[in-house]
Formats: structure tokens, C-alpha cells, sequence
């Protein structure tokens, strides 16, 4: 990278996450003081007046300009979401890992003005007030989680409209949109028109969001003694002055249309996983190209423009969580994922001269944000694949890699287009979706290891005391393990329904009470129908619910199976006795007939050690991870939600394997009480014993294609692959696994023993990233839990 | 173990092999100690179409091991030091059947890469190198692999209560294998160091 580069990285690096309360502040002045109006109309209208006032920042080097705050790393709040308390403030403040800065004057503005207008109305206090008591039970218990309990649905990514349309141009599709209304006979026609008129409110907002950019940066040229640095101040507000008014006409423009939009949206509202430029190689290649043959543009100076951008992601930290939303997704990382290579529309190889550069920088920059990935098809040239393996290996955690040829499947199979599907691709950890015309919502994880715990324990949660699932029965008095495993599903579904229910509300509350006109206008087909993002307008509109734990929960269930039906060396007594005491001796331990004086510690040792686990190419128990894949994606899978879209499973966990660890008690695979479940598909740490290639046969033996996503996570020590030798073989394991359909997988590339000093002495490994789930992050960023839970995951020695 | 048993472990891999070209190494001990098990063995993988590899020490009745080239893909074949005395007193027997062997595989053209564990003080010396060289230039063995001695064994012996007499022997200096390798490389072999 060149010295700018360098510059504007290394502030970028040390600046740390402090609360703004400019956005709050902004965003309660004009509810206070606004006139009545319809609720799309007033969300856009609060974000005009948002961008209207919040400061301008323009820093030092820049090139691609603009912030969410009033500087890099200031990080808004979205009180109308969720109102933070005081007590929130001080954990934000002074929490260990993932903490804010909140100075004097922001907690004034807190206390004065925020919490005094928001407190009892924000989003966050109305669901609760909304909930029912058996999904609050169900929700403390650990059983699942809530995504948009403090943050609104995003999970999107973004197609090319803006590189071929400025905002003037979506403006004037609204105003034919509306013009095409017909209040006589469409009942919704009123509600149409607030949408659309909305959509055209926060168009121009952001239209005028960039041209104060414009004039900030004409300004400051005017005062600027560097001529060089002049010179690039008037391109700059030349490029402000354009886009994302109109379409992009160089790469330049195109890479700023990108941000303004990636700015209006994150200013309306704090969407999960950000925003994402989705396909960026494709999007920006055109450009790419038609600069160097114009000569405008250089190989060199478009690296130059793309680092600049970069910074520009990692400039913004997630919006502050608090509660099980921050443990579920304890991280900076927002989540905007780059997608490289994969197809293009027509099916053909999406790889360009873009994508190497792309690499360039990714390998470069080796920042937290943007994620970024390789969509990996069978077309894909082996070039790409090891350009991206040769940055792996670095060991920082990025890039992760797609089967891209598998996404589309996916995509196919959920009835999108051939065109829509091969335009997708995967955003925020794994999560799969028609691009620029899909609304894919994560709803909340899903603990199916506590489910058994419940059903173990007849209904009852042993944590809480109380009575949560159905009574499905003594298990003791089970005959068989398929008795078990029926129990289990009824208990499964009654979870699910309740997690369903609830979420038929929420998806309600938004569409009713919070929309996003700025985010509708730029997906497809929000427009043409007059509907926001929030309540069917896009093309598609699927909810995920995400499956935490296979790995333990299938463990569990085969050391049941194999222990107390096959083998028959525990009694179903003597196990739910050792559980319900954690495997610790107490007097009151009755041993059971046959087990002899066993203590609950060597029955654990027999639990862990002497049975089948999945992970290890193993039958037994590979064919029960089946069974739990097929249970829970036939409780799932087509139910509707209330856009006209379909439920889907996927299979991730980002952090929240060790939360939800933290709520389920002693397993029956041997694993302790509140210890970390198994994360994404991974197996337990620890049980895969018989290298990476089995891990890979076991995890492919789920049906991926019926997924929206699943994430494996292996790691290996950096000798492992050092040299030519070490990239081919990891390409070829990459490869067969995609063979197999796996959908994602991502390397870890260090030492325990690093990870251990780390730990010890974080102060000299600030820098050390690792690869946590969908993401990576700072290992000195982690909880200890979750610091040790990765030391544990399995270090590969040998393929 | 039966030949089936082995069998279903080997297919658990295909998927791997197709990929990358891989395959099975059958490795020891010493896989010709069991010739029959290995020829049923290397007849399933003909049948699969799986890559085989043998590795040896090449100490063997020659009918057996030339019965059985007829089915490797690659032999991997240890030569540790053309002194017949040398190599009685550390190994416990005369390298003549060894010699004989490799150069009977040699006169069939089956492809043999030579291995030659680097010893310090047992079998560095520049007579053997010497010796080697002449030996596999006028048998046109070309593929040769340095393996440097290590030490990594050394726990795994103390584990098994076996007493391990190379205790002492620490791992060659790299600017000797570094000389080595350039010997053989300037006699046109074609050299990798490690396995």
C-alpha cells in the first residue's frame, strides 16, 4: 500500500469505538418537534433530517469520503430501536471486551433527552411488551434468541441498480409507481403512496447527504495550502456533486455511489449485518476496465481507491448490543462481507482482473472489516482459489470460501430465477440470498441441545426450574431410542412454534411501526409494489431460524443411543443422575444396577471417550446428525411468515454457541455444565479425532442444498501449508469438500501455543486475528470462555 | 484386520484422491513383510483405479517383490548406506538382497524414488554419498529424497518402555543436507528434502 494508504489504515486502526449520541440527539429533536404525518413518510423524513445536520467529516488523505458519525469510529445510537439505559451506558462503557467509550457530555444527552422521550416507546419496549409469557420463559431459558429485539432486519446485500441508476433515476421510477395507484379499487393504495412518497423523501436526502459533502470538500480546497491535496479536494466534491444522484460514470464515482448508499443505510436504521456491496469484482469491473483503456485509471491508483474504501468499512463498528444480543454477537465486525468471483448472470465464470485486485487488497489492508470471501465454482480458475489460500494461510482469518455453485442450488431450490440465484451470493457469516432483491431475515438462534436437556428432563428446564416444554415423558420409561428421539421432536416443535409465533409479531411491529424507505428503494421489487423492505416489497422475503450446536446435540444423542439402548453399560437413571450433578459425586448418587461403584467421573470418561462422535466419517454417528438435520428442517422449513415468504434453516452460530452454552446444563457427550456447545457444524472441540478429511465427509453428510447456509470451521497450524506443497493440498481438500456440496468453510491458521500466549500476554498479540464464526476477530477482543474455546477447537497436525 | 476392512477405510478417502491425485502409501513396518495381504490389497486398488505407493526397506525375497511391482504404482525405497558392514551393524543385516532387489526393479524400469535417511555420523559421510551417486546413476534411478534424521521419535520409544539407542544423535547441521542435496542435484538427480 502507498503511504496514504498507510495513513489513513493506521487511524483508522487507532481509533477507538466511542457512543455518539449525535444520531440519538438528531433523530429525538425531530420527533419532538414534528407535525403529523404517516409513519414511512416521518421515518424518511427523520433520516433528511439526520443528513441535513449531522456533522460533515472529510479527514486528512481521504479519497472516498463520508461517516456514519462525526468521525471514524463514532458510533451512533438508534434509541427509536432500543433505548439504552444508564446502566447500559456504564456496561458499554466499561465492559471488558466490545466496549464503547461514553464520555460526560453523552450520558447528559442520554439522561436529558433520550431516555426522557424514548424510555416505555422504542421498539425494544414494545416487543417485550408484546411477547407472550411462555416465549419470555423460553427466550431467558436460553432456548433461542431475538435479532431484532434492539436492531432492525438487514441481512441483505446489495445488486447493481446504482452502478447503472443514480437516485434521481430509482426517483422517477417511484414517481411512476405512484402515478399508477388506483384508489378506487386497491384498498392499500393509501398506504402505497406514504411508501413510495417516503422513498422519494429519503432519496433526495441522501442526495443532498452527498452534495454537502460537495460543498465541505470545494470549502476546504479553498483553504488548502497543498496544491496536490487541493486538486483532489475539487475531484472530491466533483465526484459528491454526482453521484449517487446520478449513475457512476468511472470507478472512482462508483466506489462513492457504493458508500453514500452503504451510509444511507446504515443511518436509517442499524439493519443487521450493515449493508454489503455483494458482488463487488463484477460490479466494478466494467469501470475497471473502461478506465485503463481511457487512461484514467491505473491498476495502481484503482488499488489506491479500493484501500481507501476499505478503511471506509472498517471506519464503522457494529452499532452498540447490550443484553443476549451482545453475547450472541459479541464483536465490532459488522458484518458487510465481500463476495468475490462466483458466476455471472448467464453462468459463466464471474472471475475478473477486479477479483485478483480485490485480493490485493484484502491481503494488504488485513483489516477486521469488510468481511471477505471467494465464491468458489467448479468454473472458477485453480489461480483464484490459491491467490485466496496464499492470504488464508497468513493465518488472520480472511478470506473465507463459498461453493458458489452450491449457493445457487440453494437458491434455486427456495424458487428464485436462474438470473436471481446466480446474482446472489452469501452475506454476514453464511447466510445465503438473492442479491439486490431479497429480504433474508435471521430471526434468532436456535439451542437444539437445551431442547434435549427439556426433553430429558420431561419438560422441565433443571437451570431455571420451571416447566418450559410439554411432558413428553419419564425417559427413563423410554424402550427405545427412537421413543427418545420422538419425544425430542415433539418438544422441538413446540419451541419452534413459539419462536414462530413470536416472530409473526415482530415481523409485524416493523412492518407497521419502523420501515426503511431508503433500503426499499434500492431492492428489488419495493418499488413496483409500493411496499417497504420490512413488509414484503422485496422480491423474495425469507426468515431464517438458525441452528446452534448440531455437533454436541448429535453427540448427546449417540452416547444415549449407543450407551443406554445398544451397548446397554449406562442405565438412563445412572446418566440423567450424573448430569443432573454434572458429573460431580455426591453422596446422594445412587449407583444404578449393573453400573457397579462407577463414579459419575469415569462415566463421563466413557461418555467422551468410548463413543461414537460425529465428526470422524463415523456411521453411528453421522447418521444421527442426519436424523436431527431432517427433524428440525421438517419443523421449520416452508412454515409462512407474514411477507408471503418461507421459513428456510441455515446452520450458524456466530458467539452464540458459548451463550447458549452458558444456559444448558451437564450433556450426555460428556460436556460440563455451562461449557461452549459446538459451533456452526463444526464437531465438538476435540471430538474429531481422525483428521480434517473425515470432518469433511461427516459434515457433508447434512444436506447442505436444503440449507440457506451452514459454516465449518477448521484450523490448522501455519506449517501445515507452508509452500507451494501446503496451497495445493488445502485447494484440493477445498475442492472436495465443495464436491461433496458443502456450502462454507474457513481456516484458522495458528498454534495453540500462540493462541496460549496470546492470552497471557495480549498486549503483544493486539494484532492477532482469528477466525471466530462467520467472521474474524481480535483474539485479545474475545471473552476468555470464548479465547478458550478456540484454543480447544481441534489443531489440525496432518491431513 | 481383513482385506475388506482395509478396504472400506481406504474408500472413505476417493473423494479426496479424485481430487488431488493422492492415494494410498503402504507403509510399515514393512508392508512386504505380509506379501500376500499387500497383493490382495494392491489388487483391489487396481480395480478402484487408486494410486498405490509402497514403502520399504526393500528387504525381501525378490520373486515376491517382483511379483508384486507388477501392481505398485511407486516404490519408495530406503537405502541407507552401501557399506555392507555398516549397515549389518546397525541394521542387524547384510544389504546385499537389498541392492540386488532395487537393482532388479531398476532393470524392469518400475518407478523407484530412492530415500536416504541422513544420519549424522552413521551415514553422512562423503564416501557414501559418493557411493550412492555412482550407484543409482548407472541404475538411472533419478528421484531421490533426502530424509534429515529427527528426533521426534525419541518420546514415543520412551513411552513404549523401549530403549533407544540413537538417543545421543542429534539432527544433521541443514548445511550438510543443503551440501548433499547439491552433490546428488549436480549428478542430475532430481532432489527433495523431506518426505
Amino acid at each position: 500500500m502507498n503511504e496514504r494508504v498507510a495513513r489513513l489504515r493506521q487511524t483508522s486502526l487507532e481509533a477507538k469505538p466511542v457512543l455518539s449520541l449525535e444520531r440519538a440527539a438528531l433523530i429525538t429533536e425531530f420527533y419532538r418537534d414534528c407535525r403529523i404525518a404517516s409513519v414511512p413518510r416521518l421515518r424518511a423524513l427523520a433520516l433528511r433530517h439526520l443528513l441535513d445536520n449531522k456533522k460533515i467529516y472529510i479527514g486528512d488523505d481521504e479519497l472516498i469520503v463520508g461517516e456514519r458519525g462525526p468521525a471514524p469510529k463514532a458510533t451512533p445510537t438508534y434509541p427509536e430501536l432500543c433505548c439504552h439505559s444508564m446502566a447500559d451506558l456504564e456496561v458499554l462503557n466499561s465492559r471488558q471486551k466490545i466496549s464503547y467509550h461514553v464520555d460526560e457530555e453523552a450520558r447528559t444527552i442520554q439522561r436529558e433527552q433520550i431516555i426522557p422521550f424514548w424510555q416505555g416507546r422504542s421498539i425494544r419496549d414494545l416487543i417485550f411488551q408484546e411477547m407472550s409469557q411462555e416465549w419470555k420463559d423460553a427466550y431467558e431459558a436460553g432456548i433461542y434468541t431475538e435479532f431484532m429485539e434492539q436492531r432492525a432486519p438487514g441481512h441483505t446485500a446489495l445488486g447493481d441498480v446504482i452502478y447503472s441508476k443514480g437516485l434521481l433515476e430509482l426517483k422517477s421510477e417511484v414517481e411512476t409507481s405512484l402515478s399508477r395507484l388506483d384508489f378506487l379499487n386497491d384498498p392499500e393504495a393509501f398506504l402505497k403512496q406514504e411508501e413510495l412518497r417516503a422513498m422519494g423523501v429519503a432519496a433526495d436526502a441522501v442526495i443532498r447527504f452527498a452534495e454537502r459533502h460537495a460543498e465541505r470538500a470545494w470549502e476546504m480546497a479553498t483553504h488548502e495550502p497543498n496544491l496536490d491535496r487541493q486538486a483532489e479536494l475539487r475531484k472530491i466534491a466533483d465526484v459528491c456533486r454526482h453521484v449517487p444522484a446520478h449513475a457512476p460514470r468511472d470507478f472512482w464515482e462508483a466506489l462513492q455511489a457504493y458508500w453514500f448508499i452503504h451510509l444511507g443505510v446504515i443511518s436509517e436504521l442499524n439493519t443487521w449485518d450493515s449493508f454489503c456491496p455483494g458482488r463487488l469484482d463484477q460490479h466494478l469491473a466494467p469501470f475497471y476496465e473502461k478506465g485503463l483503456a481511457d487512461g484514467t485509471l491505473t491498476r495502481e491508483s484503482a488499488k489506491e481507491l479500493l484501500e481507501c474504501f476499505w478503511v471506509k468499512f472498517n471506519n464503522q463498528p457494529a452499532p452498540p448490543k447490550v443484553g443476549v444480543t451482545a453475547a450472541e454477537s459479541g464483536t465490532y465486525t459488522d458484518f458487510a462481507n465481500i463476495n468475490n468471483g462466483g458466476l455471472k448472470a448467464d453462468g459463466s465464470d464471474g472471475v475478473s482482473e477486479v477479483t485478483y485486485l480485490i485480493l490485493d487488497v484484502i491481503d494488504e489492508m488485513r483489516l477486521l472489516q469488510p468481511s471477505s470471501n471467494l465464491q468458489l465454482s467448479k468454473k472458477s480458475p485453480d489461480r483464484f482459489l490459491k491467490r485466496g489460500i496464499e492470504i488464508i494461510r497468513q493465518g488472520w482469518g480472511q478470506p473465507s470460501i463459498f461453493n458458489a455453485d452450491l449457493v445457487v442450488e440453494e437458491l434455486l431450490r427456495q424458487g428464485k430465477s436462474i438470473e436471481d440465484a446466480r446474482g446472489g451470493g452469501t452475506s454476514g457469516c453464511v447466510e445465503t440470498g438473492a442479491f439486490g432483491k431479497e429480504a433474508y431475515i435471521l430471526t434468532g438462534y436456535f439451542n437444539l441441545t437445551k431442547v434435549l436437556e427439556i426433553t430429558l428432563n420431561n419438560g422441565l428446564d433443571p437451570r431455571t426450574g420451571k416447566r418450559l416444554g410439554l411432558r413428553t415423558g419419564d425417559p427413563g420409561n423410554f424402550r427405545s431410542f427412537d421413543e427418545l428421539f420422538g419425544a425430542y421432536r415433539k418438544q422441538l416443535r413446540h419451541f419452534i412454534e413459539i419462536k414462530v409465533r413470536g416472530n409473526n409479531i415482530i415481523e409485524r411491529i416493523y412492518a407497521r411501526q419502523m420501515p426503511a424507505p431508503f433500503l426499499s428503494l434500492l431492492i428489488d421489487d419495493c418499488i413496483a409494489k409500493g411496499k417497504d423492505y420490512n413488509d414484503g416489497g422485496p422480491r423474495y422475503n425469507t426468515n431464517y431460524i438458525m441452528a446452534v450446536g448440531p455437533g454436541s446435540c448429535t453427540d448427546s444423542l449417540a452416547a444415549i443411543r449407543c450407551h443406554v439402548f445398544d451397548r446397554k453399560d449406562v442405565a438412563m437413571a445412572e446418566l440423567l443422575d450424573a448430569l443432573a450433578a454434572n458429573f460431580e459425586s455426591h453422596e446422594r448418587t445412587i449407583p444404578a444396577a449393573g453400573a457397579g461403584s462407577r463414579s459419575p467421573e469415569s462415566l463421563r470418561l466413557l461418555l467422551l471417550n468410548k463413543t461414537p462422535k460425529y465428526g470422524n466419517d463415523d456411521e453411528y454417528a453421522d447418521a444421527i446428525l442426519t436424523d436431527l438435520f431432517n427433524a428440525f428442517y421438517a419443523e421449520v422449513n416452508g412454515r409462512k411468515n407474514t411477507k408471503g415468504g418461507s421459513y428456510r434453516v441455515n446452520y450458524l452460530s456466530t458467539t452464540c454457541h458459548v451463550y447458549f452454552g452458558s444456559a444448558t446444563g451437564a450433556t450426555p457427550d460428556g460436556r460440563k455444565a455451562y461449557e461452549p456447545l459446538s459451533d456452526g457444524i463444526s464437531p465438538v472441540q476435540g471430538a474429531d479425532r481422525r483428521g480434517p478429511t473425515a470432518v469433511l465427509k461427516s459434515a457433508a453428510r447434512m444436506d447442505h442444498a436444503r440449507t440457506g447456509g451452514t459454516l465449518l470451521n477448521q484450523k490448522f497450524t501455519p506449517q501445515l501449508l507452508e509452500g507451494e506443497d501446503g496451497i495445493d493440498k488445502l485447494a484440493h481438500l477445498v475442492r472436495s469438500y465443495f464436491k461433496l456440496d458443502g456450502h462454507h468453510i474457513q481456516f484458522n491458521v495458528v498454534t495453540a501455543e500462540t493462541l496460549r500466549a496470546a492470552q497471557q500476554n495480549p498486549e503483544k498479540y493486539r494484532d492477532l486475528i482469528v477466525r471466530v464464526a462467520g467472521y474474524s476477530d481480535y483474539f485479545c477482543d474475545l471473552t476468555t470462555a470464548l479465547q478458550n474455546e478456540i484454543i480447544a477447537r481441534t489443531e489440525h497436525q496432518g491431513f | 484386520m481383513t482385506v475388506s476392512e482395509v478396504t472400506r477405510e481406504i474408500e472413505r478417502d476417493l473423494i479426496f484422491w479424485d481430487e488431488s491425485g493422492g492415494g494410498v502409501t503402504f507403509s510399515g513396518g514393512e508392508p512386504l513383510a505380509q506379501p500376500r495381504f499387500l497383493d490382495s490389497l494392491l489388487d483391489v486398488c487396481r480395480e478402484k483405479r487408486i494410486n498405490t505407493v509402497v514403502e520399504t526397506c526393500g528387504l525381501a525375497k525378490e520373486d515376491a517383490l517382483l511379483g508384486l511391482s507388477e501392481k505398485v504404482g511407486l516404490f519408495l525405497y530406503d537405502l541407507k548406506t552401501l557399506d555392507p558392514l555398516r549397515h549389518k551393524k546397525y541394521t542387524g543385516v547384510a544389504n546385499d538382497s537389498i541392492l540386488a532387489n532395487l537393482e532388479a526393479l531398476a532393470q524392469r524400469k518400475k518407478p523407484v524414488v530412492v530415500r536416504y535417511p541422513i544420519i549424522p555420523e552413521i551415514n553422512d559421510d562423503a564416501e557414501n554419498v559418493r557411493q550412492m551417486i555412482a550407484l543409482l546413476s548407472r541404475l538411472q534411478l533419478w528421484r531421490i529424497h533426502l530424509l534429515p534424521y529427527h528426533q521426534t521419535g525419541t518420546e514415543k520409544y520412551k513411552r513404549l518402555g523401549l530403549g533407544f539407542r540413537l538417543e545421543e544423535v542429534k539432527a544433521p547441521p541443514a548445511k550438510l543436507v543443503t551440501k548433499i542435496a547439491g552433490e546428488f542435484e549436480r549428478a542430475g538427480f532430481k532432489v527433495k528434502v523431506g518426505g
